[in-house]
């Protein structure tokens, strides 16, 4: 189905369930009971985790094929979202016409800095990418404030001239009149589920851009970008010209970059300039690796991770943490929130760098190597895997470290 | 002329921490061949060694005043330190020149920690592509510095400099300027003159001892002197000691200069890797000659005669020195060619 | 690069699934039976504690938190009752708000708009918080304010200082108790003129970016209006941390006044850059070189140790204030915490206190009721003394302080000593005054 194989059909099959069924898996605990507080279904997270896996699934086009490490790529981010906040400016709170400059603009910017940038490969390359990435950051916060709106953030106000609009229009993000955050709620027991227009957008727009990348993965120009990652030299031995190949993925990573930015301003329309930060593209390299480089559901797993990190794990306080372990003895209970304490709330920074850190060491492929040992030992009496190279990497030379030191 | 000239001494003394900060980064990438995202935490640790040092210092006995209250109405606590109480004005001596000690304190600590991090965690990752060493490296600076504020908090901790090294010199004077027209901070002179002392030290030990001779062998071609017979592994691990503990004192010197924060780390660690890449990879002269040249332009850049011409310029001229440096020459203004390219 | 061929079949069948994914929310209708956003279902109702706990203002985000855990004590009867007891209404029962036992969440900003936004949005989707407050920075509060009025709920600004806050930028559900840049410049400008004359010349460095430019504004409007003179005013990069080549140049400016516009981690450096190059033993047109810095934080004072002595600023206010609202809560905080209160934790306990009250006034948790009973609402007891939160663009007007770096600190925390007490009439300004103009409060929204 979709030009695809059998077993790839049924692999996105299984995305496009997990995706849609993400506002009922991501609330597994009835409210009001202690675990409530892991709960991650409610709508800006779940929109936070489909458009950070977009933002993931384009940069693995890039780094996980060609092994270029852009470390630029929050740049794209923010032209998106930038782009996409001025069309609510000056057209309508429609999220079209903004999503799709936003994909154009930052297509032609990467286009640009992948135009100087892929003149040089490795660590140079890397380094070129965050340049222009600070570069932007700087002046978006200085400089460009007419354009940017700098600290504050550029937003919607009233008096903007929004040419489409007129007094019966919608004030709020929507899409040919699906208001962007309108929920409805779901209560089965004590269990409240919330599905949410945004989420629902932005996971068919998810669903789409993962098809997209799975098709480049197994597509030719897919296997060449491959081949640069393992090769690059051989290539151009054999006559062939690379750089259309690698500029043609940064275009393509920096346009879904730049839709996932445009997404998040039509999710919530305000942007600031600390998405273009250097820290903001180092989030998305450490969600790739932490997931799994080069493989198609690894990224995605590590966007969600950090994301969850960042707002579930940053809201755990000491009041909380009392109230879970109330059962016990005072002193028992104090000495376990004491235990507990440094690693929770304000502490989640300190759990998080523990476990990239611990996966890294143990799991070397990344979160999808965890997932695939635990199928193997659960399969273990059955006879081995075949080896499905898409889901279990091997280990692929960088294209910075062929060098012989 | 005199305004050049102040912006001259300032490049030089912003150069001087980017050159020391560079300098133990590439020992580390050069030897070794990790790229090590944890190294401005190595500069953040060496400055709160100081911060250490002090709390030591100033460990003191409390005993209360009943004539005197606090803001709750309760007799007023009056803190004397333990080493004035034992040393009387050496102790007094000793907590003012704390910046100093803290060098003997600090090169030790952060020489251990150097190697404790080599054996135990990089050693693993020698063989590893650069995105996993990013990641863990990366993952334990995160975690260092956090700890880091869990002891000291999020503000910066002042460190003040020893009473005789503080004020300013009327340097102007010795170089033919007007009175008064060239006014500089002793400690940043003082500053400048240890970053070319340790830079110093740092090539000749490995231009004149055997052992440097052996590393700078392994740091060209490591096989070959592997296949000699020499331990190279060891000697690397021990320069990996050594990087942690130049960037430890770079990070002591600086902390009269800026006080100290938990983020300082990252808020350097960009910086220094561009000023590595501008330089060279793994190459020394190069991240020395960089880091000055960084810090010269960084300077000028700011003037505000630059910036009435190019508005923001101040904001951007590290980044785009990078940038042409590395297009028109890629292997950096001193390096081999070749290192890490394809 | 035309290698991934889609065929027409295959379009078509995404287009199917693109359509019932579009397709697929509309089946339920948004339903909500409730007046406002998250009206309380039970017993309790649930506040947002949204401060930074990460980055550079970590610590005063922790500050924050003590507050408000302080505030929620209070208002649920527990403890001392702190400025409860001198609040001049008294509505306030200790029996939490309108019957409602008090619970709170906590989040954290890390000073960035997006992530103070998410954390806003998820104690408003996923804990159902009735009530926003916090935040160290104009940013952050700019942001998650337009995000609390898009979302129906009230914002009761923290510590924020820019002028766009209740200017530019002001919303009809956020309200702002710390003062802003123009009332800095107000209070200030009239102290230095007394202290150091009229004929000054003053050089800023300026934060470059919005509140640094606002407050460089007013200083140098209010300062001129005294008969000083700018000489120079020099943008520096927020990521700064050497001031050294912004300061040097000032030593042959022929100024004689150094304004530092700005704030935490650039103020401690740039003060000790300063202080280093030897500006403060400076002669210049025969008079003595003095630097100003006009927003002070006790807790950043700290960083720059002995180098903040003898500095003037402004302050919203010092725990060494006398009266009795002030003692109440220094005493309450004190001794739970072993240390006294910042600004910023004054700041937020009186607007947790102030809502809790509106709450109580109104009747309702509803963000237009709660809106009303602030609106041009005057109390006293909270430290300020009689204060005036304005309808016009949701301001607290009240006294503002002058503060000096103490020579002769007795401890850690006794860094700042008031000089002045800058009477409220004389840092008041109209609503349409031009560095407030632009913006537009627009009506209160109470969601659903």
């Amino acid at each position: 189905m979709f030009g695809l194989d059998k077993k790839d059909t049924k692999f996105l099959l299984i995305v496009i369930f997990l995706t849609l069924a993400t506002p009922i898996l991501l609330q597994p605990f009835p409210q009001g009971s202690g675990l409530a507080q892991f709960n991650a279904g409610y709508p800006d997270l779940m929109q936070r985790f489909a458009i950070f896996g977009i933002f993931a699934i384009g940069f693995n086009i890039l780094f996980g094929l060609t092994g270029y490490l852009s470390f630029g790529h929050a740049a794209f981010l923010g032209v998106g979202s930038y782009s996409t906040v001025w069309m609510f400016k000056l057209l309508s709170m429609n999220v079209l016409p903004g999503l799709i400059l936003g994909i154009i603009m930052s297509g032609l910017f990467a286009l640009l800095i992948g135009f100087i940038s892929l003149r040089r490969s490795g660590i140079y390359f890397s380094i070129l990418t965050l340049a222009f990435a600070q570069m932007s950051f700087n002046l978006a916060y200085s400089v460009l404030t007419p354009i940017t709106n700098g600290e504050t953030g550029l937003q919607v106000y009233a008096s903007d001239p929004q040419y489409l609009m007129n007094e019966n229009s919608l004030t709020t993000t929507h899409l040919f009149g699906l208001v962007m955050n309108k929920s409805a709620k779901l209560l089965v027991g004590d269990w409240e589920f919330t599905f949410n227009i945004g989420y629902y957008f932005c996971a068919v727009i998810a669903i789409l851009a993962f098809y997209l990348s799975l098709r480049i993965f197994r597509s030719p120009f897919g296997m060449m970008l491959r081949a640069v990652k393992t090769n690059q030299n051989r290539l151009m031995y054999t006559g062939i010209n690379t750089r259309p190949y690698t500029l043609a993925a940064f275009v393509i990573s920096g346009m879904y970059a730049g839709l996932a930015g445009g997404l998040l301003a039509s999710m919530d329309p305000l942007a600031g300039a600390e998405r273009m930060q250097w820290t903001a593209s180092g989030e998305i390299v450490l969600m790739t690796i932490l997931g799994g480089a080069g493989t198609l559901m690894g990224p995605i797993l590590g966007a969600g991770f950090i994301k969850y990190f960042e707002n579930i794990f940053s809201k755990i306080n000491d009041n909380v943490l009392h109230g879970w372990f109330s059962w016990m003895p005072d002193g028992l209970e104090d000495i376990i929130v004491w235990l507990i304490h440094p690693f929770v709330g304000k502490g989640w920074h300190l759990t998080l760098g523990m476990l990239f850190m611990l996966v890294v060491v143990f799991l070397p492929g990344g979160l999808v190597e965890g997932g695939s040992r635990i199928k193997n030992w659960i399969k273990r009496d059955k006879k081995p895997e075949t080896n499905d190279d898409e889901h279990h990497p091997k280990h692929v030379a960088h294209v910075a470290e062929k060098e012989e030191f | 002329m005199d305004a050049i000239f102040l912006q001259v001494l300032n490049g030089l003394d912003k150069g001087s921490a980017y050159a020391l900060i560079a300098l133990g980064l590439t020992l580390i990438f050069g030897t070794l061949g990790v790229v090590n995202f944890a190294h401005g935490a190595l500069f953040m640790l060496g400055a709160f060694c100081a911060v250490v040092m002090r709390k030591i210092l100033t460990l003191s006995k409390i005993s209360l005043d009943p004539e005197k209250t606090n803001f709750l109405g309760k007799p007023l606590e009056i803190k004397t330190t333990y080493v004035e109480l034992w040393f009387g004005d050496f102790g007094a001596w000793m907590i003012d020149y704390s910046v100093l000690l803290s060098i003997a304190f600090a090169i030790p600590v952060m020489a251990i920690i150097g190697l404790v991090m080599e054996r135990g965690l990089i050693k693993h990752f020698y063989s590893r592509p650069h995105a996993d060493q990013i990641l863990v490296t990366y993952g334990l600076a995160i975690v260092l510095q956090e700890i880091i504020k869990a002891f000291f908090g999020a503000n910066p901790v002042p460190q003040a400099a020893p009473s005789s090294m503080g004020g300013a010199m009327d340097i102007g004077v010795l170089f033919g300027f007007a009175e008064y027209a060239v006014i500089y901070p002793y400690w940043r002179l003082i500053y400048f003159v240890f970053a070319a002392l340790v830079i110093g030290g740092v090539f000749s030990f490995l231009r004149f001892t055997t052992f440097g001779m052996v590393v700078r062998a392994g740091m060209a071609d490591r096989e070959t002197v592997g296949l000699l017979g020499i331990d190279i592994d060891r000697r690397f691990t021990i320069m990996f000691g050594l990087a942690a503990a130049v960037t430890g004192v770079a990070g002591v010197m600086y902390t009269p200069i800026l006080p100290p924060n938990y983020h300082m780390g990252m808020d350097f660690l960009v910086l220094c890797f561009v000023v590595v890449v501008v330089g060279g990879m793994g190459s020394l002269p190069g991240a020395v000659l960089a880091g000055f040249l960084l810090g010269l332009l960084e300077s000028f850049s700011s003037m505000n005669e630059v910036k009435a011409i190019i508005p923001g310029i101040d904001q951007i001229i590290i980044y785009l020195v990078a940038i042409v440096v590395l297009l028109v020459r890629p292997r950096g203004l001193m390096g081999r060619a070749g290192m890490m390219e394809d | 690069m035309s290698v991934f061929t889609t065929n027409r079949r295959g379009l078509i069948k995404s287009g199917a699934v693109l359509g019932t994914g579009l397709a697929m929310p509309t089946i339920f209708t948004a339903s909500s039976a409730a007046a406002y956003t998250n009206a309380p279902t039970g017993s309790g109702v649930t506040l947002g504690f949204n401060v930074p706990q990460s980055g550079a203002y970590a610590d005063e985000g922790a500050d924050e938190l003590r507050a408000y855990k302080l505030a929620v004590e209070h208002l649920n009867g527990e403890g001392d009752g702190g400025m409860m007891n001198t609040f001049s209404s008294k509505t306030l029962q200790g029996n939490g708000i309108l019957g409602n036992k008090v619970n709170y969440v906590s989040g954290d900003t890390q000073t960035k708009s997006d992530a103070a936004r998410a954390s806003a949005k998820s104690m408003i989707e996923k804990d159902g918080a009735v009530m926003i407050t916090g935040g160290s920075s104009s940013g952050v509060a700019v942001a998650v304010q337009g995000l609390c009025q898009e979302a129906g709920v009230i914002f009761m600004a923290g510590l924020t200082h820019s002028n766009d806050t209740t200017g530019k930028d002001k919303k009809a559900n956020g309200f702002r108790h710390f003062f802003n840049g123009y009332m800095s410049a107000a209070a200030l400008a009239p102290v230095l003129a007394e202290m150091y004359g009229t004929d000054r010349k003053a050089y800023h460095l300026t934060a470059d970016y919005t509140w640094g430019w606002t407050q460089q504004e007013s200083i140098a409007a209010a300062t001129e209006a005294k008969g000083w003179e700018t000489v120079n005013n020099v943008l520096t990069p927020l990521a700064t941390q050497d001031f050294s080549s912004y300061v040097a140049p000032v030593l042959n400016s022929g100024a004689d006044i150094l304004v530092l516009n700005h704030y935490g981690g650039n103020m401690v450096n740039s003060l000790t850059a300063a202080v280093q190059f030897g500006l403060r033993e400076k002669q210049v047109n025969g008079k003595n070189f003095e630097i100003v810095v006009p927003l002070y934080s006790r807790l950043m004072a700290r960083g720059a140790g002995e180098n903040v002595k003898g500095i003037f600023g402004s302050t919203n206010w010092h725990w060494s204030l006398t009266d009795a609202g002030s003692q109440a809560f220094v005493k309450s905080f004190g001794e739970k915490y072993g240390f006294p209160p910042s600004q910023a934790a004054h700041t937020v306990y009186c607007q947790t206190l102030l809502y809790a009250d509106a709450a109580e006034r109104a009747g309702t948790f509803n963000p237009c009721g709660i809106a009303e009973a602030l609106e041009g609402f005057d109390f006293d007891g909270l430290g300020n003394g009689p204060t005036h939160y304005r309808a016009d663009d949701h301001q607290c007007f009240k006294d503002v302080l002058v503060v000096k770096g103490k020579e002769n600190p007795t401890s850690e925390f006794d860094l700042l000593e008031v000089v002045q007490v800058t009477p409220r009439a004389q840092v008041e300004y109209a609503p349409d005054h031009p560095m407030f103009a632009g913006g537009d409060l627009g009506k209160c929204n109470p969601g659903a």
